[in-house]
């Protein structure tokens, strides 16, 4: 997956200021829309297929998915909640992407993040107020998953280690490193039944959204998303990595900071899975223990991989996620489904949306006419 | 059989638990409708901790006005608060029961407080009367018990007076049922030690085989193991032709030639009680738990490993466990030779629940 390209930043760069740049820009996107939705129509049709040799009613099922994922307010909060981690594992994997790189370490950095979180604030819990409490702890987080996926990138750069090999090592690691110290030094000892760090307690929690359900890690995800996709769309640092990402040796030749920027992107990297893992013993936990690691980090590879690991797709593709997970567990009691059939439409949802992107830029109407060359 | 001899806790809940459930029996549009929805860490067919939940659930279906709504494989993060809320608003739950350690604190906590007209109860025993929502309750069976009876079998089983036991964490359950299962083993055969390996994880099947080959190796000709799923310890040893005992649920089929018996939970006492007290309009006990003389744990129907000596002998135990006889009657040392049970405690004291140490005829460390 090297040369990744950027729908929004790619769409018109030669007409910048020319009239009908808005038609232009409209017609490439819409491509960047239909296709997807076109993707998902086959996947329903071949789940539907799969549903019937069951014996089950396709029109039950896409109700189901509907009421609980989307129908009701509780399901969209729930669907929001089980989101808001995802947006920031798979920022985690979308930015090294950027510049050539298959980084799958997410799960580690999260949960070294989340467990340097909860150590950070046993000293301060009672001694310092709340509010500048989690926000040390956020960038003790930040910083400890950024350190320990840039040691990956380190890796590559100076001693060409395969870092899709390296962050996934580097991931039982970091999980072994959390064991190690929540079951021994760092054990509450008051919780003889499950080893965890001690509890944050609730004046120190994170607290929801006004008037919802969730939890702010799901702006802290809109936000970065969008912070990220200006930085890599529309500054001279975002310019270079993408042209990394495109040809090292040519960006090197180019003069360009080449490990600098690879071990910089490993780092945002694992800062975006730090700060989930912030998230989760902040707003969920309370403490760190052996449930940081549910999967948030590989699940965030199929969410940035569907949505072409560009920064702000990400988002739409793991609201589609959550809403499928919340729904699952719906689908699993109504339809008596094992809870393996959410995994089957996960995994054909996946293939059908790899297989469409052989699609763009075969459709002629949205093709744009003149001589704006596709790149 | 009533809950008012299974357990001596329910008395301290006082009157608020039975004000807050006649309230939610109120509000169901008439008595027997019960909608009891129950959250499983795991898959429900894993011949362990979840599968032993599910069978018991199996049996209240075919009670008369109670629908059971089920979801397995719910991690312990805040997913299974949402589960349990999505129960309660899309299926109209009113009792909800969380199946894992992790899912109390804080999750089962936020959304029994968030659902006061809903009642909880949580596998573990955790609940406490000063702390916690009254809607919220614990339910618990003392395995270590079964775990005796085992070892009672087992000592009469083995040959070569080394037992084997592989276990996930040693944390205060886990340890339990390993001295009752050696404790067990001394009361029929003095000679027998039981040597422990820790895996370190719930689900560790790789480990679990290779523990269970290391201690065949070692001499022992009786497995038995504390992990979530048994099927790969039993499986494996009885594959190296040694006999075996089973934990959580029964694992009878996969040890056709070497399985003796096994400890088993019984739910369907608990849940079976839970059902009648919601749809008769009585309030539940927060705390429900109990080992043999509460009906709450069993023991899996004697396979071909067991000898009529051993038979006998570990029926004899049950007996004795229903009359509540103790286990732990000190003075008994842990591996160390510190004194650490200093006299006869009865089988449900609390003082149990927080073993820290393995005692001298394990062989093994915690640490």
């Amino acid at each position: 997956m090297v040369n990744v390209p950027n729908p929004v930043a790619l769409a018109p760069p030669v007409y910048g200021s020319v009239p009908g740049d808005l038609s232009v820009r409209i017609r490439r996107s819409a491509e960047y829309v239909a296709i997807p939705f076109f993707a998902l129509a086959v996947s329903a049709l071949l789940f539907s297929v799969f549903l019937l040799a069951l014996g089950k009613s396709p029109l039950e099922f896409f109700q189901l998915v509907e009421r609980g994922g989307f129908g009701t307010a509780f399901s969209l909060q729930n669907t929001l909640q089980r989101s808001a981690p995802l947006i920031l594992t798979a920022l985690a994997v979308a930015v090294p992407a950027r510049i050539g790189l298959i980084m799958i370490g997410g799960e580690g950095a999260l949960v070294l993040g989340g467990f340097a979180a909860a150590v950070l604030s046993i000293p301060m819990v009672g001694h310092l107020p709340p509010f500048p409490t989690l926000c040390l702890m956020a960038t003790a987080a930040m910083v400890i998953g950024g350190g320990w996926v840039g040691i990956a990138g380190y890796l590559r750069h100076a001693r060409g280690v395969n870092e899709t090999i390296s962050t996934l090592l580097l991931t039982y690691i970091g999980i072994a490193i959390m064991n190690f110290f929540v079951e021994g030094a760092l054990r509450d000892l008051s919780n003889p039944n499950k080893p965890s760090t001690k509890p944050l307690g609730e004046a120190y929690m994170v607290g929801h959204i006004p008037g919802t359900d969730v939890h702010w890690g799901l702006a802290a995800g809109i936000v970065l998303a969008i912070l990220l996709q200006i930085l890599m769309s529309r500054t001279t640092f975002g310019f270079a990595v993408r042209v990394c990402g495109g040809n090292p040796r040519a960006a090197l030749a180019q003069g360009l900071p080449v490990g600098k920027l690879i071990v910089l992107c490993a780092m945002i990297s694992g800062a975006c899975a730090g700060l989930a893992g912030f998230f989760e013993v902040a707003a969920i936990q309370g403490r760190a223990n052996a449930s940081l690691v549910a999967g948030y980090g590989f699940t965030g590879i199929l969410v940035s991989f569907l949505a072409r690991h560009n920064p702000v797709a990400i988002i739409p593709v793991a609201l589609l996620f959550g809403g499928i997970v919340a729904s699952g567990g719906l689908i699993e009691r109504r339809m008596g489904l094992p809870d393996a059939t959410v995994l089957v439409l996960q995994g054909l949802t996946f293939l059908v949306l790899l297989v469409s992107e052989t699609l763009y830029g075969r459709f002629a109407i949205f093709r744009v006419t003149g001589t704006v060359e596709r790149t | 059989m009533g809950y008012s001899n299974i357990s001596r806790r329910t008395l301290l809940q006082g009157t608020a638990a039975g004000v807050i459930a006649a309230a939610s029996v109120g509000r169901l549009a008439r008595a027997g409708d019960v909608t009891i929805g129950i959250v499983y860490v795991g898959p429900r067919d894993d011949f362990g901790w979840n599968q032993a939940h599910a069978v018991a659930v199996k049996s209240l279906k075919s009670l008369p006005g109670v629908k059971v709504v089920e979801e397995e494989n719910v991690p312990e993060t805040d997913a299974c608060a949402k589960t349990m809320e999505s129960m309660i608003n899309l299926d109209g739950a009113n009792i909800i029961l969380g199946t894992s350690f992790g899912y109390f604190d804080p999750f089962m906590i936020d959304v029994a407080k968030k659902y006061a007209k809903v009642e909880f109860r949580h596998a573990a025993p955790l609940w406490n009367a000063q702390k916690h929502p009254k809607n919220l309750g614990s339910y618990f069976g003392y395995l270590n018990q079964a775990h005796y009876v085992d070892g009672v079998a087992a000592g009469l089983s083995t040959k070569s007076n080394k037992l084997g036991f592989v276990a996930a964490k040693p944390i205060a359950s886990v340890l339990s049922n390993i001295n009752s299962f050696m404790l067990g083993a001394k009361s029929t055969n003095p000679n027998a030690s039981v040597q422990v390996i820790f895996t370190g994880d719930w689900s560790m099947p790789v480990r679990e085989a290779e523990a269970t080959n290391a201690l065949v190796d070692a001499g022992a000709d009786v497995i038995t193991c504390h992990v979530d799923g048994p099927k790969v310890v039993i499986q494996t040893a009885e594959s190296r032709g040694v006999k075996t005992c089973g934990h959580n649920a029964s694992q009878a089929p996969l040890a056709p030639k070497g399985f003796i018996t096994g400890a088993e939970y019984k739910w369907e006492t608990i849940y079976k009680a839970y059902a009648a007290d919601v749809a008769g309009g009585k309030p539940m006990p927060n705390m429900m738990s109990g080992g043999y003389e509460a009906d709450m744990v069993q023991n899996t129907a004697f396979g071909a490993g067991a000898s009529p000596a051993a038979r006998a002998a570990a029926e004899k135990a049950m007996a004795d466990l229903k009359a509540k006889k103790p286990i732990y009657v000190g003075p008994l040392k842990d591996t160390k030779g510190k004194i650490v049970i200093d006299k006869s405690y009865d089988n449900l004291d609390p003082y149990l629940d927080q073993m820290d140490y393995l005692l001298e005829g394990v062989v093994g460390s915690i640490t």
